[in-house]
């Protein structure tokens, strides 16, 4: 029998389905899906309404959307070019600074808020400079949340333009320069435009990410309601007072989540086009 | 019938003879009756850490069957994970409020009392001389959140002194807000005195008259659906007992 090795990856193997693989993964999908299934059955849905508008919820939300923004902006500006040397940049020592520059994506958030805290925090390393010569402390405000959520969530970003890099064909920039356009010009009008879908998926999920925040946030921003009290935090506090106002929390969290995975379809997991 | 009855008899003197040997004034000081064995897990305020941590391994040494497992963290957060239904057998909390939110500790004894410190770093940078500079906006300042004993103590201090604080940020347990001070991120903060004290020359403390009057009780329960209630009762015996007291004490807590 000759199969091409289209066939081969795309059509299941003929019979029935073993019982010894459907049978853990429907507990599988039952483990990931009934906690969820539980937030919905367990929420107040008579004072939803009343709840959501609450002004606390209000802060906490319009807190999030914008530091999360703002976390996502920095990630861009300075992860798309480092996501560019990665990839084109014939660096020595190169997997060795990919290696580093992920390590907050498998990096214990708590610990990066420690890490943060000992550089940036008012006796760290740069940040007691920061306040010696242009009086600006991080912790415990707004800017230092964006920059606990930024610096968890820039590897998602890195890791998903790289990829996108990686898979453009380099020969179009190789095009453009033969025809004597600058590294630079050819970065933006030929290398940008290609990999762009990899740099939306990159940014939502970048974006998620940091909404998602908890651990680096709380640590190295502290906690206080309209400065730093972000979505998790608000989450993460209500269940010790109000676990109905966490319910409700955590369900515009899980709508978000959902909304994100909706627009991001499967471009992240058949990886970028 | 009869050889039944004899094997109850039996049964019964050897019963005895085993819980006579176990009141024997072998037992350690405090400790009568040291029966304690298995695993006794506590739920325990953060602000217990040093103490209760020194007083398990005591009870250890006192109990070689028995070993001691902690969860320290906010009164607030321990009940919550209680009533969630966490496996605990004894709960001490910083402050009788959150002993009544779970319902499974019927019967609490008191057994410490606490008073807030102000705490500043070290070389108190930010010249903090009493409870004003806690409503100057300049001054960086962490407090606990409302719902754990310590910010509802700092709370009721305020109240008292008749300023409103201004707070950059409110931590889940004392401990964090100690932690802000040591590392110098805060000019001040509202601890306990005993966390002052377990701090070392990490922090400074500052003692302010109005902290007499929003003093901490500390409840203690072993909890009714303990897994290992004789461990429960041993060890709150153990925390009520002279020994106990004098730890607490070292530590500086005042006597009930």
């Amino acid at each position: 029998m000759i199969r091409t090795p289209e066939s081969r990856r795309g059509r299941p193997a003929h019979g029935r389905r073993p019982v010894v693989l459907v049978l853990p993964a429907v507990l599988g999908i039952a483990f990931l899906i009934v906690p969820l299934a539980g937030l919905l059955i367990r929420a107040p849905w008579d004072t939803l309404p009343s709840r959501l508008f609450s002004a606390e919820v209000g802060a906490a939300l319009r807190l999030s959307l914008v530091c999360a923004s703002l976390a996502t902006v920095i990630c861009l500006l300075l992860g798309i070019p480092l996501a560019w040397l990665l990839a084109r940049g014939d660096l020595p020592g190169r997997g060795l600074l990919r290696a580093l520059v992920t390590v907050p994506l498998v990096l214990p958030p708590v610990v990066g808020g420690v890490a943060l805290l000992l550089v940036l925090g008012r006796r760290g390393l740069i940040g007691q400079h920061l306040d010696a010569w242009f009086g600006i402390s991080l912790p415990f405000t707004t800017a230092g949340v964006v920059v606990a959520e930024a610096f968890v969530a820039m590897p998602f970003l890195v890791i998903s333009v790289e990829g996108a890099l990686r898979a453009a064909d380099p020969r179009y920039e190789e095009a453009a320069a033969t025809l004597g356009a600058s590294r630079w010009l050819t970065f933006r009008r030929v290398t940008l435009p290609s990999i762009m879908p990899g740099v939306v998926a990159g940014s939502v999920l970048c974006w998620a990410r940091a909404l998602g925040e908890f651990g680096a946030t709380i640590t190295f921003a502290g906690n206080f309601p309209g400065t730093t009290t972000t979505m998790p935090l608000a989450v993460y506090l209500a269940l010790e007072t109000d676990p109905e106002a966490a319910i409700v929390l955590s369900i515009v969290l899980l709508l978000v989540a959902v909304l994100v995975l909706a627009g991001l379809r499967d471009r992240w997991i058949s990886g970028p086009s | 019938m009869r050889s039944t009855a004899r094997l109850a008899a039996l049964v019964g003197i050897v019963a005895l003879s085993l819980v006579g040997c176990g009141s024997s004034p072998t037992g350690s000081a405090g400790q009568p009756g040291s029966t304690a064995t298995g695993e006794i897990t506590v739920f325990a305020a953060a602000s217990l850490t040093e103490s209760f941590t020194r007083l398990g391994a005591d009870f250890e040494a006192a109990n070689p069957g028995a070993r001691v497992k902690f969860n320290f963290a906010g009164s607030s957060a321990l009940a919550q994970q209680l009533n969630q239904g966490a496996p605990a057998d004894v709960f001490a909390a910083a402050a009788p409020a959150n002993m009544k939110q779970v319902a499974d500790a019927a019967t609490p004894t008191t057994f410490a009392r606490n008073r807030l410190q102000i705490a500043v770093p070290k070389g108190n940078p930010g010249k903090v001389t009493g409870l004003a500079d806690f409503g100057k906006p300049d001054r960086k300042i962490a407090l606990c959140a409302e719902q754990v004993p310590c910010g509802a103590a700092a709370k009721k201090v305020f109240g008292i002194a008749g300023i409103t604080a201004a707070p950059d940020t409110l931590e889940q347990d004392v401990k964090a807000v100690l932690t802000k001070v040591k590392l110098g991120e805060v000019d001040a903060a509202l601890v306990y005195r005993t966390d002052v004290r377990a701090a070392g020359d990490q922090v400074e403390g500052i003692a302010f008259p109005e902290a007499d009057q929003a003093v901490n009780d500390y409840p203690i329960a072993a909890l009714a659906k303990a897994p290992n209630a004789a461990g429960a009762r041993a060890f709150v015996d153990f925390v009520l007992s002279a020994k106990g007291r004098e730890v607490l004490t070292a530590a500086g807590f005042d006597s009930p």
